[in-house]
């Protein structure tokens, strides 16, 4: 069996590396919290100590409603809304049909209302997964291209893909948003504005805080969103391409469900840094194609399409 | 004398190790049965679902097409038929007879174009279609769970407890020869 990959492995994988991620959002907040207040009150130890347990405990709260909270804020992020079974029949019964094949619990459907061909699916476990789908693939999708895309998302629901893809978007998402709009007020002296007003005693180490943190940020920032990048590696996707395959045994309906999406030049309006990484195919057009090659988020459409023909054959 | 201490701690560690892989098997095969156990539940989730259907249907066809009686009474026993069906096969062999019943019911209501116009005919149509969908999707689901147990009863070194521990084979759901692979042609 040595080489073989289990779904057992790829679960595994992905919760050692959730894991990971959480510890390291803990440590390279806490840590740059701690550099500020050092800076501040470095010379009062208790003072410094007591900023840190309760940066400790803010943080941690933040990591736990990432994971128990972070579907819902994904969904909300996206203006995905329920659909109920009534709404739409056809694509309740396709999710069902996909959760039947994959041996999970029917997971609830969203639809956000955009014309742009997308998809994507969220949630901590099989038990809080949600698939969405925007309304333009709702419209443009024969019954068999749609259950080939339920298909692929209902893949990295049953790796678990699902719950690093979350964290990712919520934990890191959360830094990268923060510390540009940090840089950015710093860099147009608003902070350093509101600082005089907030704490006329201490402006000097008040300053050099501030400039640490701008450095630690600005050399982090574009890291982290790499690191969203590169987490949503082309391995994962076609992972989930065959995973689709193995639940529609249909992998034509793959093939032209993805040449649909992909010929599709629509902006989808909600995506932006954060959320990116999570659909089936790119969202925001351009910036995809400047950062195609080794860190782009999905393989080019060229070579899923060939992967999923090697597996028919 | 280091010989009698060194063949101790071999024996000791050659029969700790071979218990620890007996009870991670014996583990492995409780979980794969209860997998193929689960596959199975959801297999006759689906079937109930198709023949709670079934009296609609034949309500919604009937209200258009009244002289067909004998298609109605040939459908309505092939789920009695089915309902009353225990085991892997009996079950399937009763599940295609519904199947052509069904084909011949969808054949009949061709001929009513006011029944295919009907709002309620359109959403049991989907209701249908989904539901054979799923049907195959639980079959699909369930045989390869019995792929993997049954590979795993009949592999070394599982192979040499499954038997004594009352671990049997599993049957696969397989739809009968004449009537294979048989979804009721609906159109959506």
């Amino acid at each position: 069996m040595a080489g073989v990959v289990t779904y057992h492995d790829l679960i595994a994988r992905n919760q050692r590396r959730s894991a990971l991620l959480v510890v390291a959002f803990l440590v390279l907040t806490n840590a740059t919290l701690a550099t500020m207040a050092m800076a501040l009150f470095g010379g009062n130890a208790q003072v410094s100590l007591g900023i840190v347990l309760v940066t400790v405990g803010m943080t941690s709260l933040v990591a736990a409603w990432g994971y128990y909270g972070g579907a819902e804020t994904i969904l909300k992020m996206s203006s995905a809304s329920l659909v109920a079974k009534n709404d739409d029949p056809e694509l309740y019964n396709v999710v069902e049909e996909m959760a039947i094949a994959a041996g999970l619990p029917n997971p609830p459907v969203y639809l956000i209302p955009d014309s742009a061909l997308n998809a994507f699916a969220t949630g901590r476990d099989p038990h809080d997964a949600r698939i969405v789908v925007t309304s333009g693939l709702r419209a443009a999708l024969s019954r068999d291209e749609l259950q080939s895309v339920v298909a692929h998302e209902m893949s990295h629901v049953r790796t678990n893909d699902t719950r690093l893809m979350m964290l990712l978007t919520i934990l890191v998402g959360l830094v990268v948003l923060v510390s540009d709009a940090y840089l950015h007020g710093a860099r147009w002296g608003m902070l350093w504005g509101m600082r005089g007003s907030r704490r006329k005693s201490d402006g000097g180490s008040l300053g050099a805080a501030m400039l640490m943190v701008s450095l630690i940020l600005a050399v982090v920032s574009p890291v982290l969103v790499r690191l969203i990048q590169m987490a949503a590696s082309r391995e994962r996707e076609y992972l989930a391409d065959a995973g689709a395959v193995e639940l529609t045994r249909n992998p034509e309906a793959l093939v032209s469900a993805l040449r649909k999406l992909s010929g599709d030049r629509e902006v989808l309006e909600v995506a932006n840094r954060a959320t990116a990484h999570l659909y089936i195919v790119p969202p925001i057009k351009g910036w995809e194609e400047r950062s195609k090659g080794l860190f782009a988020t999905h393989p080019e459409l060229a070579n899923r399409i060939e992967r999923i023909r090697t597996l028919a054959a | 004398m280091p010989g009698v201490g060194a063949v101790l701690v071999v024996l000791v560690a050659a029969i700790g190790s071979a218990a620890l892989v007996a009870a991670l098997a014996y583990n492995r095969l409780v979980a794969l049965r209860l997998r193929t156990e689960n596959g199975w539940s959801s297999i006759d989730v689906q079937l109930k679902r198709r023949h709670d259907l079934i009296p609609n249907l034949v309500e919604t066809v009937k209200a258009f097409a009244r002289h067909e009686r004998e298609t109605f009474e040939a459908v309505t026993r092939a789920r009695q038929a089915a309902m009353a069906a225990s085991g892997v096969r009996a079950q399937a062999q009763a599940e295609a007879d519904i199947g052509a019943g069904l084909d011949r019911l969808l054949a009949v209501a061709e001929a009513y174009p006011d029944l295919q116009a009907s709002e309620a005919f359109g959403r049991l149509q989907e209701e249908l279609a989904s539901t054979e969908n799923k049907i195959a999707f639980a079959r699909q689901h369930y045989n390869d769970t019995v792929l993997q147990y049954n590979t795993a009863i009949q592999s070394f070194p599982t192979y040499l407890m499954a038997g004594g521990l009352g671990f049997e084979p599993r049957e696969f759901f397989e739809i009968q020869v004449a009537s294979e692979r048989h979804t009721p042609a609906v159109r959506l």
